[in-house]
């Protein structure tokens, strides 16, 4: 796993498991200045694949996944998505964003712009939709996020679960592949959290490729596909949910574990 | 009353007016003047203030005012009150400085046309619109050629510029240039590539350090030591270089704190969606960016209008100037109180105007984010 090299990025890379990874990365490591955040990443993410993270604050998750989407830059291997390797270039950086939607804890609505003008924007300056295009297919996915209604009020009339459904919305909109969810709940009261978490379940009800950061651990039982438990910047552990919660391998993930379901 | 006292069923409870005392005029005045008996003690003392002033300035520049006469003293036989006259008789040249007098008619086209084009910037829901944005686009060009010439109109050189309409021309230009370069500065200034942003800075921090009077004299004088002799550089379009550079460092600075209040979010949500730099900029950050920054910008505007004064300083005669000149005819001699406080009223109407403009234009932007 050598230094990314420029020359190679540019035709798409074949990885050796097959096509049907969307998300491969090797050997991925981060710093922060001195601060080494992220160590040796390993990680391959299936087409359709749910996959739930989580591990105690400051553990690198956030910073994991927004590497997936070049929020943050990662210094050594290498992150595939899509077949398209992750470099300093800028029109792949930018073929990944339109494929990947992120959805963030603090929503991160326009707050400037209604409802369906957040949902239109991408598409419209993006994927150069038409308009009224683009307003069709934005309606469909606020109806199916339960809030049809709201489209023309603007983001600050909203409670902030209806504001997580249309940043949800927002992301859905763009037609991605993979979808990425940074702790979505942990911002909202305990009563708006059920039905962000219905709609995160009936998105992936539809084969959505998912990765969610979360402390739910209700959400990652029903719905994950595995488990992926992380601790001072590295992955410690990894199962599928039944093995991850009945028979946990490694010490810190029992202490996390029982910390997080014990009371 | 029965009223008062009786009783619905749950959910029947009518809409009442509330008790007397709770509205109307009484209220007003009970809660605004009237509160405390500090309240009152300064509603007492502004009255007889107001008691005090208003009356004789409504004398003086109203009731005992002389409208018409031919001389200074005509005025004072006719009326205590202000000479008028004065200002009647000087009023064209106030106006126009030395513009030809046969030629005035392209000055006042191309206010009309300056009104005309600012209809579609300043409010969104006009008639025909984009094709006004097209005209307002233009208009420059089309001022330049009314107020210049050639092309088919005499021409008239700038140095025939003067009063009201030289500081017009000065405020309005380096207006309509200096937003969009302090928002390109302050965009600048944020840059992550270095040497955008050294730039940005230098150049900001150096106009923020010098005063306008400098710059006005570099323009007037030394800006021929560095241009190769024998160009000729016209005055006026050195002044309104100088003065757009100079208010767009501030509207750089006013800018950036605009865009410091953008939380890191916003930018990461543009991001994430796959926005180009300019377009999450010129789709997200900056209208949220700018409608924090309008006071400030505004407050910029109206200082550079008011600083078109100083370019008196390198001979150019601005309404000021020729308001200063015409107290030394012999005729008017002394007149300086109408003089000034005409000057005074038009700066005030144009930046009272664009002080209520921002008011109308931050209540409108506001509409959306609040609850
Ligand atoms: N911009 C930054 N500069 C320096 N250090 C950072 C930066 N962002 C995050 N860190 C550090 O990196 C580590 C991992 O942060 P990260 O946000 O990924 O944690 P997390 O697992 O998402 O935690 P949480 O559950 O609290 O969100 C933390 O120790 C944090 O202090
Ligand atoms: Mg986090």
């Amino acid at each position: 796993m050598g230094e990314v090299n420029a020359a190679e990025s540019k035709t798409p890379v074949a990885s050796a498991a097959g096509d049907d990874d969307l998300i491969e990365i090797i050997g991925m490591h981060k710093w922060y200045g001195d601060f080494h955040v992220l160590k040796d990443i390993n990680l391959r993410v299936k087409r359709g694949e749910r996959i739930v993270i989580c591990g105690p604050s400051g553990s690198g998750k956030s910073t994991m996944i927004r590497c997936i989407n070049r929020l943050e830059e990662h210094q050594k291997g290498q992150i595939i998505v899509d077949g398209i390797e992750l470099t300093n270039d800028l029109k792949q950086i930018d073929a990944i964003r339109r494929e990947v939607g992120m959805v963030f804890q603090h929503f991160n609505l326009f707050p400037h712009l209604t409802v369906l003008d957040n949902c239109t924007l991408g598409p419209i300056w993006v994927r150069q939709t038409p308009k009224a295009e683009a307003e069709a297919t934005a309606m469909e996915y606020l109806s199916k996020v339960k809030i049809p209604e709201q489209a023309h009020k603007y983001p600050g009339q909203l409670s902030g679960g209806q504001q997580q459904r249309v940043a949800i919305a927002r992301s859905l909109c763009m037609n991605p592949r993979i979808m990425l969810f940074d702790e979505p709940t942990s911002a909202l009261d305990p009563e708006m959290i059920k039905e962000v978490l219905d709609t995160m379940v009936s998105l992936a009800e539809t084969g959505m490729t998912m990765l969610c950061v979360t402390h739910e651990m209700g959400f990652a039982r029903t719905v994950a596909d595995r488990v992926i438990f992380m601790d001072g910047g590295e992955i410690i552990e990894e199962n599928e949910p039944e093995e991850f919660f009945g028979n946990p391998q490694h010490d810190r993930t029992k202490l996390f574990l029982s910390q997080i379901l014990g009371h | 009353m029965s009223e008062v006292a009786q009783h619905y069923p749950p959910g029947q409870h009518p809409d009442m007016p509330p008790p007397a005392g709770q509205r109307g005029v009484l209220l007003w005045l009970r809660t605004n003047l009237f509160s405390s008996w500090i309240n009152t003690l300064m509603t007492i003392v502004a009255v007889y203030l107001l008691y005090k002033i208003v009356p004789p300035l409504l004398d003086w520049a109203v009731l005992d005012a002389v409208m018409n006469a031919a001389n200074r003293d005509e005025c004072r036989q006719l009326g205590s009150g202000a000479c008028w006259a004065f200002i009647n008789d000087r009023f064209s040249i106030l106006v126009y400085g030395f513009y030809p007098a046969a030629e005035r008619w392209r000055v006042d086209m191309s206010f009309i046309l300056l009104c005309l084009a600012l209809v579609p910037v300043l409010f969104d829901h006009v008639p025909f619109r984009k094709p006004g944005l097209i005209f307002s686009c233009v208009y420059p060009l089309i001022a330049g050629w009314l107020l210049l010439g050639g092309f088919g109109l005499q021409p008239v050189g700038t140095d025939e510029f003067g009063g009201m309409m030289l500081n017009t021309v000065v405020g309005v230009t380096g207006i309509a240039f200096s937003l969009p370069l302090g928002i390109l500065l302050a965009l600048g200034r944020q840059s992550h590539l270095p040497i955008v942003k050294s730039c940005s800075v230098c150049f900001i921090e150096f106009i923020r350090g010098v005063p306008l009077i400098t710059l006005l004299f570099v323009a007037s004088t030394m800006l021929n030591y560095f241009l190769p002799p024998g160009t000729t550089f016209d005055l006026l379009l050195r002044v309104l270089i100088m003065v757009t550079l100079f208010s767009s460092g501030y509207i750089a600075e006013v800018v950036r704190g605009g865009l410091q209040a953008i939380p890191k979010g916003q930018y990461e949500a543009a991001d994430s969606m796959g926005l180009k730099y300019w377009q999450s900029m010129r789709l997200i950050v900056l209208p949220q960016a700018l409608k924090i920054s309008i006071p400030g910008i505004v407050n910029t505007f109206i200082g550079l209008f008011k600083d078109t004064t100083l370019v008196l300083i390198i001979g150019l005669l601005d309404v000021l100037g020729i308001g200063k000149s015409s107290l030394a005819d012999a005729q008017w001699n002394g007149l300086s109180n109408e003089i000034y406080v005409s000057i005074a009223l038009f700066f005030f109407i144009f930046c009272f105007g664009m002080s209520r403009y921002s008011i109308y234009l931050e209540k409108k932007l506001d509409k959306g984010y609040k609850r």
